[in-house]
């Protein structure tokens, strides 16, 4: 396909990384975190990780957003299938996250859980059947929230009055501020996320590049570019004159979208949020605003009952941070597999449990 | 799930717009692109474009990949 293909080319790659070798030799261990799902996807798809010399680590972090969903917002969801005259709608990647004492995808059999690729089809499914209550369950990342909020707007001027979204969005800077903090992760530098910097630009890394010194390059999800990025890193942590660069001009200006960011700006407010494994990060949530708050689900039906039991056992939260890798964990591969995840780490397909277990890393 | 692809307009009434790729034909809504026109490529995430593909960028980051030493 044109633009993706041209980024693939494995002699190029081999010649990046014999200039990462070269670069990194001599070089003190340092670790970069790739904070993206997308880019943990390519890495292990792509065998980037044995590409690097062994002083270059990359570890994965926090943004996979099915992951990092708590069990809490599952239940309720489930919840929410039960009600006579509910559908739920999904993306596909959300149905397997286990609940308390269910998935989505159980449900699916029993209940009215659909799976869409867009928002907007949830929205004009409500339209032709108004006769029932359409829920879309609302997560992702700044790319993910302006499909939403355009989706939201559409149902306001259609005046759908059975069309809700249930908000689990989050967003992305405030987490990534809070691993740069954390001495025990002890990274140097992000290789920042594609889409998300297409929507924010690059405003919010300098004062993450500012504040705790992190090098910070946003880098495009195919192999050269991340190859790329990681050779930029390397070179700034060379020179210590960490700074914000951008590999994926191509797409990334930066200033982000500024109509993107218009649309999340009136749709949704901002409100602190619980991850899965990491707890509650300050001002990291978007939910809808108060002009839109006919269309919050939350707000429309009580759902404060719903009790939800605490993992055990489970390192979906470390592996999260980046301080353990699947294979420190106990369950890894052997209790949990992706035909029976226990964690959320192993179900989403950009999971770095899944993202291991699929293609092998680090296994002898 | 922030994954994204790109592809090509092909078609423009309001802010939906008709898209290929690979042989692969999708409608998606353009609301957030400033000035879409025929021919450009648009990144595509959950049935909307989320930003343009700027070619001249793309062909001066092969020729960076290209020329790196």
């Amino acid at each position: 396909m044109k633009y993706i293909d041209e980024f693939r080319n494995i002699g190029i790659a081999a010649k990046i990384s014999k200039l990462i070798q070269e670069e990194a030799r001599g070089f003190k261990p340092v670790s970069f975190m790739e904070v993206c799902g997308t880019h943990t996807m390519a890495v292990e798809r792509f065998g980037i990780r044995r590409m690097l010399p062994e002083n270059i680590r990359l570890i994965s972090g926090p943004g996979c957003p099915v992951c990092v969903t708590p069990k809490n917002y599952i239940d309720k969801a489930i919840e929410l299938s039960k009600i006579e005259g509910i559908i739920v709608f999904s993306f596909g990647d959300m149905l397997k996250v286990p609940g308390t004492d269910s998935s989505l995808l159980k449900q699916k059999s029993k209940s009215n859980v659909k799976i869409v690729y867009s928002p907007l089809d949830a929205a004009q499914f409500a339209e032709k059947n108004q006769d029932k209550k359409i829920v879309f369950l609302g997560i992702g990342f700044e790319t993910t929230a302006p499909t939403i909020a355009a989706t939201v707007k559409y149902a306001k001027k259609k005046k759908l009055k059975n069309f809700f979204v249930y908000s689990g969005h989050k967003v992305m800077p405030p987490a990534m501020k809070l691993l740069a903090r954390d001495k025990f992760i002890n990274i140097k530098g992000f290789l920042c996320p594609a889409h998300v910097s297409a929507i924010i630009g690059l405003k919010p890394y300098a004062e993450i590049n500012k504040k705790y010194g992190m090098a910070c390059v946003i880098s495009g999800f195919e192999p050269l570019d991340i190859l790329q990025s990681i050779l930029m890193l390397i070179r700034q942590v060379k020179l210590n004159k960490t700074r914000v660069e951008n590999q994926y001009s191509r797409v990334v200006k930066a200033s982000g979208n500024i109509k993107a960011l218009r649309l999340i700006d009136e749709v949704f407010s901002i409100k602190d949020s619980d991850w899965r494994g990491i707890g509650i990060i300050p001002k990291s949530g978007l939910v809808l605003s108060r002009r839109y708050a006919d269309f919050d689900i939350e707000k429309n039906t009580d759902l404060s009952e719903v009790k939800t039991k605490i993992d055990k056992g489970c390192m979906c939260g470390d592996v999260l941070k980046g301080i353990k890798t699947p294979l420190e964990c106990g369950l890894f591969s052997k209790k949990c597999a992706p035909e029976n995840p226990q964690g959320a780490c192993m179900v989403s397909s950009e999971g770095t449990c899944a993202a291991y277990y699929r293609y092998g890393s680090g296994r002898k | 799930m922030c994954l994204a692809i790109p592809m090509k307009i092909l078609k423009i009434e309001g802010d939906r717009a008709n898209v290929s790729s690979g042989g692969v034909q999708r409608t998606i809504g353009i609301n957030f692109l400033k000035n879409p026109k025929i021919g450009d490529y648009v990144i595509v995430h959950a049935g909307f474009a989320i930003e343009k593909l700027d070619t001249a960028k793309a062909e001066e980051t092969l020729k960076i990949l290209e020329e790196l030493q």
